[in-house]
């Protein structure tokens, strides 16, 4: 029988997996932002499955609205990414320091 | 075991594995297909979970459209897949303890009781996932779809104008000033007198 922890355990452990990709890529922008979008799958993950066993809909629309604002995120992290690699032909993130942060 | 948890399994461990793949991956294009990958197997459990307008949202919005903006990105970019990797072995056990530390501690709070959440009661063979979302989507939560639209629409206009660039050799006409134009600046009214010739031209041939 499969109850809503089965699913809360998947999104940790694929969340958990995610985090290990920020730290390993650190240097590749192109991954650290597929890791993010992993991220926000596991986040889903929980919430639809919520809504499943609470037999609530909102879970769903808030799912529906997280998938929007990753979809626009992933849109503008992709032109920064292009509009950087157009600027300094690399997508290192150690060559990221004109703001000397 | 029954069907379900077969099916759960199965696709839960390829989600993991895909998953480990994405974050190990020598070249970005392989993370990016392996990433589809997972958002399938994603798309197959909530499937599982009787979310299936969303599922198939995921995949259209996702594997459609988001995943080839990833791999069309990353075929664009020229990227050294070796120095990108340079301390990857140096970074692995920090980053191996902090997500074990992360999968340890959420399974010491959601391993135990299950919330009191019992399996739901099956619902009727004529119910619609997406009739019930969209009655939900267009009543209730209406305001926030609309701002969602808006955000959608700023993301358009942001990666355009972000990425948009105008090269010296282009011809291009400034709208604004097209549109402020009269008709007195481009328009010269000539009255002429009809003239009639003396006489009638005769043909010479």
């Amino acid at each position: 029988m499969i109850t809503v922890n089965h699913y809360l355990i998947l999104g940790s452990l694929l969340f958990a997996i995610s985090i290990m990709g920020l730290f390993l890529n650190r240097k590749n922008l192109v991954v650290i932002l597929m890791a993010i979008e992993l991220m926000l799958l596991a986040v889903n993950m929980n919430f639809i499955a919520f809504s499943h066993y609470l037999n609530d809909l909102s879970g769903q629309v808030f799912v529906f609205f997280i998938l929007t604002v990753a979809a626009a995120e992933s849109a503008i992290g992709l032109a920064i990414l292009v509009l950087l690699f157009r600027n300094m032909r690399s997508i290192h993130v150690d060559d990221m320091d004109t703001l000397k942060g | 075991m029954e069907f379900t948890s077969v099916v759960f399994y199965l696709l839960s461990a390829i989600l993991l594995l895909a998953g480990l793949r994405v974050v190990t991956a020598r070249h970005p294009v392989h993370a990016a297909l392996f990433l589809v990958l997972a958002f399938f197997t994603a798309a197959g459990l909530w499937v599982l979970l009787e979310a299936e307008f969303l599922a198939i949202t995921l995949v259209l919005v996702y594997v459609g459209a988001v995943m080839v903006l990833f791999l069309f990105v990353v075929m664009m970019l020229d990227i050294n897949a070796e120095t990108m990797r340079a301390n990857f072995r140096e970074y692995l056990p920090l980053a191996g303890l902090i997500s074990g530390l992360i999968a340890v501690e959420s399974y010491i709070v959601l391993g135990g009781q299950n919330f009191g959440l019992a399996a739901p009661v099956a619902k009727a063979a004529d119910y619609s996932n997406t009739k019930a979302l969209g009655r939900v989507l267009y009543t209730e939560y209406a305001y926030a779809f609309e701002l969602a639209a808006v955000i959608l629409l700023v993301a358009i206009v942001a990666a355009i104008a972000l990425t948009h660039r105008r090269r010296p050799g282009n011809k291009w006409r400034d709208p604004a000033t097209q549109v402020v134009v009269r008709k007195e600046d481009r328009l010269r009214l000539v009255n002429l007198k009809p003239t009639r010739p003396d006489t009638p031209v005769e043909d010479e041939a």
